[in-house]
């Protein structure tokens, strides 16, 4: 019998999950297990800047790996400050444990010092969570929240842990197998749903898939390539799936939705079968919901049956695992070409490529700038974005082709995500390159962490898209709001004095002759790198959507809508 | 046909925070509960909830497959109103001179009710019975004067031998599926060690 602390007994057992990154931040609740951290060699604890960018890189660390990200905080205001962070991993179902320290068991419900009542607060947001009250229920605990964020439709698991349980003696005992009555993981559809599929697919004259984060997240990349060949179906992406077809695929169209192409956004409209794969019919993918190509029939295939219908009627619905529903169904389905309809699809593209275009001329643009970044840094590289123009731009023009290459906030669009998520890639992929593209606003979010950066030696290049404006807000405005500009300009800092305060490489660029220089000086840079890319000020997104549109209500541009 | 009630029974975990669990879920996306009643089952550590929710076919659908996504619930299903037996208690605190006893228990006794304390100004009567002859009776209590009610909410089980199914593991040809494709087999742990 081994008896062991509550701390030991919770890093012994994230050892036996092959964790080897925490990125955390002390203070009195979870003392005891900091005190424990030298004992476990085996684990890096990284020390952030804010609790929220260690959820953030946790969250990073896991989408560009695949494997589970922890973050550790302490009570009341640690704990707290990382709810933004654990409602964004699980909008985007990111493989995720949340850990934090609490008040003496004694002192649970008394409004002791640096008390919340975390769990009560994380409930709504998490796929599940646990407040441990006994150190010999630790090792179980962790294995179970464990198995929850990684397995099905994966998700933020919190585990909440008294400081005195921390220090409890408890026998360690690891279970070798979890079970949770109540939880199932959906794995191959059955036979009869597949064959309605099937039969559905086969009868179609316009099919068209929307491949969502499910396909990423499933690492069902080749799964969704064979499947669309073999039914010769053409594939859209939501801003989550990109990266799960090459972009320079024959059957790739890119991306859907608000500011999705036009030629995107109108083939979803025509079809008349949708294949809805790993994607939850998110009304920033589908616009007006109503609109949405009512006449189509719509196969959705998803892992967790609850997407099923909460949206969009769906005609045939597919419980499974997108990784082994394809195989399925690339099986049962016919092999077809439906010439005519990718030669409409491509006419419609070749009419309509000028509204998704780098603007010509000689002004210095985020397309621009994103276009040549993708272009030095290639698809090995890593790409975050924070949110708002810069990250649709980024998603536009980045020529995302593999997956796990594209990491952004998408369902809960968190400003502030970038620095921290880049951080977090790198940590778990340090022989990629790191490219962050940053908001002007965003970056000043959480941009502290570049301290962190500089200690870990994780050289993130961060690219500053730096249009003096809360840009998307700006746009809305603009566009919306008749030119009402409030609150959305901002005077800057000087970034490149910035990088100085911290130690690092900070480059300006102005003008379009000096990108390329520049991005080959930061690439070639040992460390982080600021670049404050001094771009246009009153750029617009194109196309776009209006929010309460359909999709074919696609705007390509004020310049061109009267071409 | 199908009124736009529902009534949905969850199989849970006995443990603390699962009502919240549960109600936090309804208040989040905006489904309307019109009752809501937990109780212990024949099986140790495991609850039952009976909740009636109002709202269309859509919505129950919905309902019952939220509420299977919560891990402490283990099964939900959506009981049919003709094949369950469904129930609800009341107890009715009614005004009641002693001259007019005679005249309220023979209304309770057409319901089959019972009464279960008396005293100089009011009785409480008490009564098991689907929704409806409730109501029934509260009509015709209400010229006395109900003093104060409570109603349990309603409960209900399938009729017949059939039980709220319960959990289906994975079979062994997903499991061997799973391994061949490098899947983790259910229960099985993330990157586990020895
Ligand atoms: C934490 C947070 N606060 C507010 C918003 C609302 N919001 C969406 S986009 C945006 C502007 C972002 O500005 P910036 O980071 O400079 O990016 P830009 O749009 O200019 O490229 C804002 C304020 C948000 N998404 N997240
Ligand atoms: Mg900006």
């Amino acid at each position: 019998m081994v008896m062991m602390s509550g701390a030991d007994i919770l890093l012994e057992s994230l050892k036996r999950l092959g964790v080897d990154t925490i990125f955390g931040y002390p203070g009195g609740a979870v003392l005891p297990l900091y005190d424990r951290f030298p004992a476990h060699p085996e684990i890096h604890h990284v020390l952030v800047r804010h609790e929220q960018a260690a959820g953030h890189a946790a969250d990073g660390y896991a989408r560009a790996s695949g494997r589970l990200g922890v973050a550790l905080a302490t009570s009341g205001p640690g704990a707290t400050n990382l709810v933004t962070a654990i409602t964004n991993a699980q909008m985007d179902s990111v493989p995720t444990l949340f850990i934090t320290g609490n008040v003496i068991r004694a002192l649970i419900g008394r409004d002791g010092f640096q008390e919340a009542d975390i769990t009560g607060i994380t409930m709504p947001t998490v796929k599940h969570n646990y407040l441990v009250m006994q150190a010999q229920d630790i090792a179980r605990t962790i294995a179970e929240a464990a198995y929850l964020a990684t397995t099905g439709r994966k998700g933020a698991v919190h585990v909440d842990i008294p400081k005195d349980v921390f220090i409890e003696q408890a026998e360690f005992e690891w279970p070798e197998h979890v079970s949770v009555r109540g939880y199932r993981i959906p794995g191959k559809a059955d036979a009869e749903s597949v064959r309605e599929a099937a039969a559905i697919i086969n009868a179609a004259e316009r099919p068209v898939i929307f491949a969502g984060h499910g396909i990423i997240q499933a690492d069902a990349a080749e799964e969704l390539r064979r499947f669309a060949e073999r039914g010769g179906i053409p594939i859209l992406n939501t801003l989550l799936g990109l990266g799960g077809i090459p972009q320079d695929h024959a059957l790739s169209y890119g991306m859907m939705g608000m500011h999705g192409s036009y030629w995107a956004n109108h083939t979803a409209s025509a079809a008349d079968v949708i294949i809805a794969l790993g994607m939850r019919m998110d009304d920033r993918a589908m616009g007006r919901f109503a609109d949405m190509n009512p006449t189509a029939k719509i196969v959705h295939v998803d892992i967790d049956p609850a997407e099923h219908g909460k949206n969009l009627f769906t005609l045939c619905p597919v419980v499974g695992d997108v990784k082994h529903v394809l195989p399925q169904l690339t099986d049962a389905i016919e092999k077809r070409s439906h010439v005519e309809w990718i030669r409409w699809i491509d006419t419609l593209r070749s009419e309509h490529r000028h509204s998704m275009m780098v603007p010509p001329g000689n002004e210095l643009t985020t397309q621009f700038a994103v276009s040549k970044i993708a272009e030095f840094a290639g698809h090995e590289a890593i790409f975050t974005t924070g949110v708002g123009q810069h990250q649709m731009w980024a998603a536009q023009f980045m020529d995302i082709s593999r997956p796990r290459q594209f990491i952004t906030s998408g369902g809960l669009g968190t400003m502030g995500f970038e620095v921290p998520a880049a951080m977090g890639a790198q940590a778990a992929c340090r022989d990629r390159q790191v490219w962050t593209i940053c908001g002007d606003g965003g970056f000043q979010m959480t941009f502290q962490e570049i301290a962190t950066m500089v200690d870990e030696r994780l050289p993130v290049k961060m690219a500053i898209m730096n249009n003096g404006f809360l840009g998307m807000v700006r746009q809305w405005q603009e566009l919306f709001h008749n030119d009402n500009y409030v609150s959305v300009a901002m005077s800057q800092p000087d970034f490149v004095k910035i990088a100085e305060a911290y130690g690092i490489r900070g480059i300006r660029v102005s003008d379009q002759s000096q990108v390329e220089d520049a991005i080959r000086e930061a690439a070639a840079d040992p460390g982080p790198v600021i670049l404050d890319f001094q771009v246009t000020t009153e750029e617009n997104v194109w196309p776009m959507v209006p929010s309460g549109a359909a999709l074919k209500e696609t705007i390509e541009g004020p310049q061109r809508v009267t071409r | 046909m199908s009124t736009n009630r529902h009534t949905v029974s969850a199989l849970v975990e006995d443990r603390p925070g699962v009502l919240n669990r549960v109600s936090s879920l309804f208040r989040r996306r905006g489904f309307n509960i019109e009752s809501l009643a937990v109780g212990t089952t024949e099986e140790p550590g495991i609850s039952r909830m009976t909740i009636v929710v109002e709202g269309p076919p859509s919505i129950a659908d919905q309902v019952q497959k939220q509420l299977d996504k919560l891990i402490d619930v283990v099964t939900v299903e959506t009981l049919n109103e003709d094949e369950s037996v469904v129930r609800e208690l009341a107890l009715i605190k009614v005004a009641c001179r002693p001259d007019q006893r005679r005249e309220i228990l023979d209304v309770v006794d057409i319901f089959r009710g019972s009464v279960v304390d008396v005293s100089t100004t009011t009785v409480i009567i008490q009564l098991t019975a689907a929704a409806d002859t409730l109501n029934a009776l509260i009509e015709n209590l209400r010229p006395y004067g109900i003093r104060e009610m409570v109603r349990t909410g309603r409960i209900a089980l399938a009729r017949g031998p059939r039980t709220t199914a319960t959990h289906q593991h994975e079979t062994e040809e997903e499991r061997r599926f799973h391994q061949e494709i490098g899947r983790l087999p259910e229960g099985e742990l993330p990157f586990s060690s020895k």
